[in-house]
């Protein structure tokens, strides 16, 4: 596991680096010390095991769908939280962050509940199965991070989903 | 930045979108804001504001910012005199005034100063009523032609129309371009632009704080939403809100001392209050649905949209706590409250057909009004007057800003060449 941990911690270090200091060549706006000065902000990223990236594993798979307007996990999708919950029981020192995502249309912050609750749904069926409530935390990205971007019903059920993210890959 | 810009005058209905243009052609990822008016006031106030004394001593012109800011408002015609001063000094001949068909005229000479500055001295006439309306005097470096144009433009504004202006302010934005977000920051003009901060994640909800000094905003730099509030001279940012859970919507309270944000720490989206340091975080209201998107006006009240009812809808609570009070009632969709500083009015987005629009309603009657006709309308934001509501929409699949009066009059565009621009925020009014 330290395989796992060690880049999680890497990533979270940079971040933390790269988020607090304001680049040089700041613009000024107006003359009442109001200057704006650029920050450039960083990110998290990381690594999973191999089991989590084997395609033939379905554990590989990360993305519960939803019907439009809808907060329940249809019946194709038992499966894969199923093996999802087992793997976080069976790897207790694995953590899970779940994010909800929505299609585009209407207000952003609505929509960012909205995935809420999306995640919510996927972290309470994991739990049923026997996650423990401090392996997971859900989250919303709204409709920030589509998968798809036309205009399309398609292209808006991609984007209805929620995505189970473990340790290390967020 | 600017000074590119005023080498080049062309024809004055193009010089917004050249200077745009040009701008954003030299600055690249400084892309401009261009602003284009694409609809106007019933019936315009015809002014003359010819050229300062001495105003060709500067490098750049004080009287064409006034012009631009003026025209662009909708509310006022400019009447071209020529190149000839009307010294401040000199009481105008106001029949001649009135012989080119204007109402108004403003004098004004630029005095030169011991220090190298210059006293900016301005009177504004009544050509009908044939009385001095007012006069003022501003010190100025010539560096700041744009922020005294802007001074006098909201001087001329506020004697003519009766309302404080606008034109001194600021507005925060999002632009996407590619895989890339930046948060800037513009005058109200769209002139200036600065990138306040750059990522590869999304950055939505800007607001800014009384002062105008700071933005709070959430950003999912670390892959879910996160709360900071961001010092735009230092470029300083403090994490505010990071619980577990998602963390959004910020709004400040009118003291700058708190902020409404919306936190899932105990279970659904919920309203909560917090220091805008981080600290002290409390409840707001309780509901078994969503709430979310709080305002927090300055008539005491937080407005914000739940589902509490079944469909999205505007509630409103005393921000000491207290009972929630529906607020909006037509139509199933109704969403993102923004209250005017003077309380009066209430901006939300409404879903009518399908579509998503910008409606006002008179707090005070109830009464409500769709002011635009396009598709997808989110996130309206008051002018500090109260005047105009800038709100973000999109026209041929790109983002882009738009501004209507709240008579649905006075309508402006304002673009980015090859970007998307979304999430604005109009700063308040800094006296």
């Amino acid at each position: 596991m330290k395989k796992l941990v060690l880049p999680a911690l890497l990533a979270l270090t940079l971040a933390a680096c790269s988020s607090t200091g304001p680049e040089n060549g700041a613009a000024s706006v107006q003359d009442r010390g109001a200057g704006v000065a650029t920050v450039t902000a960083g990110s998290a990223s990381g690594s999973g095991i191999a089991a989590l990236t084997d395609p033939n594993n379905i554990l590989s798979k990360r993305s519960v769908f939803f019907d439009f307007d809808s907060f329940v996990i249809k019946q194709e999708a038992r499966a894969l939280v199923e093996a999802h919950a087992r793997f976080l029981v069976q790897n207790p020192q694995m953590n899970m962050l779940v994010q909800g995502n929505t299609d585009e249309r209407g207000s952003r912050e609505y929509n960012l509940a909205l995935g809420q609750k999306r995640a919510d749904v996927v972290k309470q069926a994991l739990m049923l199965l026997g996650a423990k409530e401090s392996q997971i935390e859900s989250v919303s990205l709204g409709e920030e991070k589509p998968r798809c971007e036309d205009r399309t019903e398609n292209c808006y059920a991609e984007n209805r989903r929620g995505d189970m993210l473990y340790t290390g890959e967020f | 930045m600017i000074k590119t810009l005023h080498a080049f005058r062309p024809l004055h209905a193009f010089r917004l979108f050249l200077a745009g243009l040009l701008a954003s052609l030299a600055l690249g990822a400084h892309a401009q804001l261009s602003i284009e008016i694409t609809g106007t006031g019933a019936s315009r106030f015809p002014v003359i504001i010819p050229i300062f004394e001495n105003e060709g001593r500067l490098p750049q012109s004080v009287t064409d910012v006034v012009r631009a800011d003026l025209e662009r408002s909708g509310l006022f015609t400019l009447i071209d005199t020529g190149p000839l001063p009307m010294p401040e000094s000199v009481p105008p001949d106001l029949a001649a005034v009135r012989g080119r068909g204007a109402d108004a005229v403003l004098t004004g000479s630029l005095i030169p100063m011991a220090d190298g500055r210059y006293d900016v001295r301005f009177r504004l006439f009544d050509a009908h009523k044939q009385q001095e309306l007012g006069a003022m005097s501003l010190p100025m470096s010539p560096a700041q032609n744009r922020l005294v144009g802007h001074r006098i433009a909201d001087f001329v504004y506020e004697k003519l129309t009766g309302l404080p202006g606008y034109f001194a302010t600021r507005i925060a934005y999002v632009i996407k371009s590619g895989p890339n977000f930046e948060l800037q920051v513009a005058d109200a003009d769209g002139m200036n632009a600065a990138t306040a901060l750059r990522s590869r994640e999304p950055i939505i909800s800007p607001s800014w704080s009384p002062d105008g000094q700071r933005l709070a905003y959430v950003s999912f730099e670390q892959k879910k939403p996160i709360v900071y509030v961001h010092t735009l001279a230092t470029g300083q940012r403090r994490v505010v809100a990071n619980f577990k859970g998602s963390n959004s919507a910020p709004s400040w309270s009118p003291d700058g001392s708190q902020l409404a944000v919306v936190l899932t720490k105990d279970g659904q989206s919920q309203l909560y209050a917090i220091g805008a340091d981080g600290s002290g975080v409390r409840r707001l209201a309780q509901s078994s649905g969503i709430d979310t998107e709080p305002f927090w006006g300055a008539d005491g009240h937080i407005y914000f949209t739940s589902d509490r009812g079944g469909s999205p809808q505007i509630y409103r609570i005393p921000a000491g706590g207290g009972s929630a009070q529906r607020v909006s009632f037509e139509g199933n969709y109704n969403v993102s409250p923004r209250l005017s500083f003077d309380g009066k009015l209430l901006a939300f987005i409404t879903r009518n057909a399908g579509r998503f629009q910008v409606a006002v309603q008179d707090v005070a009657t109830r009464q409500t009004t769709i002011l635009t006709d396009s598709a997808r309308d989110e996130s309206p934001s008051f002018a500090p007057n109260g005047r105009m509501i800038l709100y973000a929409t999109d026209t041929g699949g790109r983002g882009v800003l738009s501004a209507v009066s709240t008579d649905g009059r006075i309508r402006q565009r304002l673009t980015v060449q090859a970007a998307d621009v979304r999430e604005p925020a109009w700063g308040p009014q800094i006296r």
